[in-house]
């Protein structure tokens, strides 16, 4: 008995701790990086964060946006009610599944090989020998990565948007015969600014943090060995997508919350 | 490099082109949301029943903004409805009437305001007194039945 709870003591220190390093990390390397000289690093890890994520995020979101039409067609076009088809697909993607499916591909995509290249450098010991040359890694190696994921997320998230709600007009309109004006006005006249689009990328953002938070913590923090990368990558993406599904119900709650 | 920081800017482009197309060939022309300048006008009610902050409030057909607030009056037992109307229409007369309405045979409740003759004009935070409730199609099915019955 003894045993278990000193077990699950030692588990919940292990937990605070990490949050601990976890903040650290973080805050170090978000405050450490507006300095000049620094833009050639952060465009390099846009690059390899936000740029080549651009071919995963435009197919899923292509994928999504048809099957979303597809799917609500057949479901209102028994009750006439088709043209529907465009404003409901908009709201869903702004408001929920545009955020949230960008963050999962992205964790999948951007996170696990953030953790694996930190963790990597770690192993190899060549974040300790750049401290050794007096070069801070949080500055050099963690902070770019942080900060790339945080511009890189609203801006997949926008094109995730986009193209689905393309994808959607082209099976809508283009397939199934409904009609453009009511698609694209419905669509107008249900989507607001800011309640829906405005809110959409707050909810982006606020993953792009986490995600990329995540990620470099668990690289930084990982076990330098080859399986301690493969235990931490394999944590990135799974604390990154649970963490996006339940910020997502609770800034869903915050930000929509009144219903009435 | 250059092709790294070319390829960067080009992502960065497609990025902000992408808000701008939802910015405005996604979401409504403005109506609704406070950019062109709003204010606010309150309707009393008997009976708002399914109406919702956020619904539509029209003019002739139009959209011409949104419920904002929906609240009662413990006095008169009286339902407070707060619209936010674009300021395109500050030029409502005083007399104007607000009737609660339905979107097709089942859809969602509106505001219709049917402007009237007077010379002065309401403003900002002017309450509208000639108005009528929500008519559901329950009270309708009630009428027809008790009208039928008495016959």
């Amino acid at each position: 008995m003894l045993r278990y709870l000193r077990l699950l003591g030692q588990w919940a220190l292990g937990w605070i701790g990490a949050l601990g390093r976890a903040s650290t990390v973080g805050f170090q390397s978000l405050a450490g990086l507006p300095r000049r000289g620094d833009m050639t690093l952060l465009l390099k890890q846009v690059y390899q964060i936000g740029v080549l994520s651009l071919i995963i995020i435009v197919l899923s979101a292509f994928s999504i946006g048809a099957v979303l039409a597809l799917q609500g067609y057949t479901q209102l076009a028994r009750v006439g009610a088709e043209e529907s088809v465009g404003l409901g697909v908009a709201l869903v993607l702004l408001r929920e599944l545009g955020p949230v499916v960008t963050g999962l591909l992205f964790a999948g995509r951007a996170g696990s090989a953030v953790t694996a290249e930190i963790g990597l450098m770690k192993a190899t010991d060549q974040l300790s020998s750049m401290e050794m040359m007096g070069v801070d890694p949080l500055h050099r190696i963690v902070a770019p990565r942080l900060w790339a994921g945080i511009i890189c997320m609203p801006l997949l998230t926008a094109i995730f948007n986009s193209v689905a709600i393309g994808g959607s007009a082209i099976v809508g309109v283009d397939w199934l015969g409904v009609d453009a004006g009511g698609f694209w006005g419905g669509m107008q006249d249900g989507v607001q600014r800011w309640e829906d689009i405005g809110k959409g990328m707050i909810k982006s953002g606020v993953f792009g943090v986490v995600i990329s938070w995540i990620a470099v913590f668990q690289g930084y923090d990982s076990t330098p060995t080859a399986e301690g990368i493969s235990v931490a990558t394999t944590k990135t993406v799974v604390y990154s997508s649970v963490a996006v599904l339940a910020l997502d119900f609770i800034l869903t709650l915050v930000m929509y919350g009144d219903f009435n | 490099m250059r092709t790294i920081e070319i390829s960067v800017g080009a992502f960065v482009l497609a990025g902000i082109l992408c808000l701008v197309f939802l910015a405005f060939r996604v979401s409504g022309v403005g109506v609704g949301d406070t950019s062109g300048g709003s204010y606010l006008l309150n309707a009393k009610f008997n009976d708002v029943a399914g109406l919702r902050v956020r619904s539509k409030v029209s003019l002739a057909g139009v959209t011409i903004g949104r419920v904002a607030k929906i609240g009662v009056d413990s006095e008169t037992a009286e339902a407070i409805v707060t619209m936010q109307v674009s300021q395109e229409v500050a030029n409502l007369p005083v007399d104007t009437g607000a009737r609660i309405q339905t979107e097709g045979f089942l859809g969602g409740r509106y505001i219709s305001l049917i402007p009237g003759g007077e010379e002065t004009v309401l403003h900002n935070g002017d309450t509208i007194t000639n108005t009528q409730g929500a008519l559901g199609l329950e009270g309708l099915i009630d009428t027809f039945i008790s009208k039928m019955g008495s016959k």
